[in-house]
């Protein structure tokens, strides 16, 4: 069966100890986690997290089982096949010289990129859109001087159905 | 009026029901022990904390109430791990209270401070650590909902010093739980998509496993497969769900499964798992375990569905409602197997009962089955027997004929060598009248052999029988067969006199040292008032048959000594 990228959105009470019982089923069951996203929801008492993984259908079936046994789990979604809004955000620092500072600059207009900060040393770039488009940005700024980056990781949204 | 943590601590359990705990005390718990002190409650002090969970695990199989733990901080919570994870393999259902130091203290390496629901996290089925007073009844509360809901397991319950110790008004006192706690009903429609499966069947076998136990459906599984006439092979965990003595019994099936309860599920056409989880003990290679069966699979488990084995057919629910499906749909003519259309598969049977029964050859030294064989005669299969972990465990598996549920107590799934002893203790407190023999071996008898003081502090009169090969037999085994008889660290020869170690902690000891002797001390022993040890010098390297290497298909079975009848 075909090993590719799972979406995984589960909904958990907001408790200190449930991140850990999530990673260590993951961890566990031999399972690693690309990415990670929690946040805490309206209501308080409850946190939303949104995990990719690969592995294959069957097995990435069997985790999701086995999240749902932990008691602290209120549910679980598998939206890999599912119709959904998906992003990511990336923050890039650029060390900015003589020699790079017109690329970089052709860059950021070219692709509409928003600057977040900006002194006549360095600037950090936010690009946010999805895997694809990251991971372009991404290709194109290291070349050019990237000194660091910070990227949250998938984020996902069913689509309603109407 | 106002309650201390540790008063709420036992007005709880009153309402739980528990009148049995199995603990050790220490600096974190010491206000709990205070209380116990004043509270109506029977505590039974074990000698060491793993003791204590082994212990409870027993009374909890024999009784099927929760078990009850409580211990102290640190190296007080780190020795019941062990305990934890065997009940949570074998899905009991046990509350383990740890003490911990002070709130302000956790997260500063405080003296006896350890991070218990860290550790525990994998393999409890959840745990708690109560940070305020308020939240003390309601999670006592959850910890005794969660071990016994659905899948049981155990819960443990870390609670701070200061915790216990802060009062609280009893008017403000308020706990409720929303967690269910009602029996899972499969779904009607699934199970009568089982009935035309059923109805067709030509080779129809039942694989009957521990949560049949768990889920209290031996009168229902027996009902079925008589009716039926459908043969029953069981895992370990579900030894004693159906009788040993009927013919429809195939024995246990696996790794050291008989020859014909091998045979009829790798040539079946339709197995019925009901509370199984497909162990690789009892599958062995999953891509050739029974090749030729559609699998209806009944679970309370979703996770166990189609984790190792596929099934063709599987229902989520309590085994008990599903098998009362079943049986309802026989009552009212819906569900029947004629005798003709399964009469040649039960003759096949038959003869492969024939060809390979379990046996062994006599010797002049004793042989570890005679002893079983003869316990199982004297007391008539009716006693609880426990066993420790490796030769001693499948010896009695195969040769102790369990007719009844909850008689037979050990570690599945983890495999854990000293649970025996204290397992028997607590299956002796749960069932003080009842004979309870704890069948080990000269190696993990002992792991946990401290616990002897336990059973004559309290005059628990538990007997032991150890199977004595100055071995660590099934490791002793296995460097036979598959390490050319390079025995690496398996001579257990420098062991005490455990006829004098039994005596030293006030217990009585026999030994038996040729096969005309198995018998008079089985007898004396049994017959002897508090606990009893009884050594017997087994056949040193006698092996266990039949044997399913690990990884090969179920049909490839080494029969050993065990195809010359005795």
């Amino acid at each position: 069966m075909e090993v590719r990228e799972n979406i995984i959105s589960i909904l958990v009470n907001n408790k200190p100890d449930v991140l850990a019982r999530i990673a260590g089923t993951f961890s566990g069951r031999g399972f690693n986690i690309e990415s990670i996203s929690a946040n805490v929801m309206m209501n308080p008492a409850i946190t939303k997290i949104i995990i990719t993984t690969r592995g294959n259908k069957q097995t990435v079936t069997k985790m999701e089982k086995q999240l749902h046994k932990l008691v602290d789990v209120l549910q679980v979604d598998d939206l890999t096949d599912v119709d959904s809004a998906c992003g990511e955000m990336i923050l890039i620092r650029i060390k900015l010289t003589e020699e790079n500072k017109g690329k970089v600059m052709k860059a950021i207009n070219t692709y509409n990129w928003r600057v977040v900060s900006m002194d006549p040393s360095s600037c950090i770039v936010e690009v946010t859109g999805d895997k694809e488009l990251i991971d372009d940005a991404l290709a194109l700024l290291a070349p050019l001087g990237m000194d660091d980056f910070t990227r949250t990781g998938c984020i996902v949204l069913k689509r309603c159905k109407s | 009026m106002q309650l201390t943590g540790s008063q709420i601590l036992f007005k709880i359990l009153k309402e739980e029901n528990v009148d049995t705990i199995f603990g050790y005390p220490g600096g974190s718990v010491m206000d709990i022990y205070d209380e116990l002190f004043r509270q109506n409650i029977k505590h039974i002090l074990v000698r060491h904390e793993q003791g204590a969970v082994h212990a409870a695990d027993g009374y909890a199989r024999v009784s099927g109430k929760v078990g009850v733990c409580l211990v102290t901080s640190g190296p007080g919570a780190t020795n019941t791990v062990t305990g934890l994870a065997n009940a949570y393999m074998d899905s009991i259902p046990l509350v383990v209270f740890t003490g911990q130091v002070q709130t302000w203290l956790i997260g500063n390496d405080a003296f006896q401070e350890v991070d218990i629901t860290g550790i525990t996290r994998p393999c409890t089925k959840h745990n708690f650590l109560v940070r305020r007073i308020e939240d003390v009844a309601t999670t006592i509360k959850e910890a005794f909902r969660i071990a016994r809901s659905g899948r049981p397991g155990p819960v443990l319950v870390d609670l701070p010093k200061d915790v216990i110790q802060t009062r609280i008004d009893e008017a403000e006192l308020k706990y409720s739980i929303s967690l269910p706690d009602k029996p899972v009903i499969p779904n009607a429609k699934r199970c009568a998509k089982a009935l035309d499966l059923l109805k067709k069947a030509q080779k129809p076998v039942i694989i009957s496993g521990g949560g049949v136990l768990l889920g209290r459906a031996s009168e229902e599984l027996r009902s079925f497969a008589r009716v039926l006439n459908i043969p029953v092979t069981s895992t370990l965990m579900g030894l004693g769900t159906f009788p040993a003595s009927d013919p429809l019994w195939l024995g246990m099936l696996g790794m050291h499964g008989t020859y014909y309860a091998n045979m009829a599920v790798s040539y079946s056409d339709l197995l019925i798992a009901v509370g199984v989880r497909f162990d690789d003990r009892v599958t062995s290679n999953v891509e050739a375990f029974a090749p030729h069966a559609q699998i209806i699979h009944i679970d309370i488990d979703p996770a166990s569905i189609d984790k190792i084995v596929k099934s063709h057919l599987s229902i989520v629910g309590d085994c008990k409602p599903a098998l009362q499906w079943f049986n309802k749909e026989i009552t009212s003519g819906r569900l029947s197997l004629p005798a003709e259309q399964i009469k040649s598969w039960r003759q096949q049977i038959r003869q492969w009962k024939e060809k390979f029964p379990l046996a062994y050859c006599r010797s002049k030294k004793i042989k570890p089955q005679c002893v079983i064989e003869t316990l199982w005669k004297i007391t008539n299969g009716e006693a609880i027997i426990t066993t420790e972990v490796g030769q001693n465990q499948m010896w009695t598996a195969q040769f102790y004929r369990f007719d009844r549920p909850n008689t037979f107590i050990s570690s599945g799934g983890l495999g854990t060598m000293g649970f025996g002893l204290p397992a028997a203790i607590g299956a002796q407190v749960a069932c003080p009248g009842k004979l309870v023999v704890d069948i080990a071996g000269d190696g993990s008898i002992q792991m946990n052999i401290q616990e002897l003081a336990t059973a004559v502090q309290y005059n628990i009169p538990v007997k032991v029988v150890i199977l004595n090969n100055n071995f660590l037999g099934m490791v002793r085994q296995w460097q036979e067969l598959f390490f050319d008889k390079r025995y690496s660290h398996t001579d257990m020869s420098h062991a005490p006199d455990f006829v004098k170690l039994a005596e030293a902690y006030g217990a009585t000891g026999f030994r038996a040292s040729a096969p005309d002797e198995v018998e008079t001390v089985l007898k004396k022993g049994l017959h002897t008032r508090g606990p009893v040890m009884m050594d017997f010098e087994v056949e040193p390297e006698e092996c266990v048959y039949p044997m399913v290497k690990s990884g090969d298909p179920l049909t490839e079975m080494s029969l050993g000594d065990s195809n010359i009848v005795a």
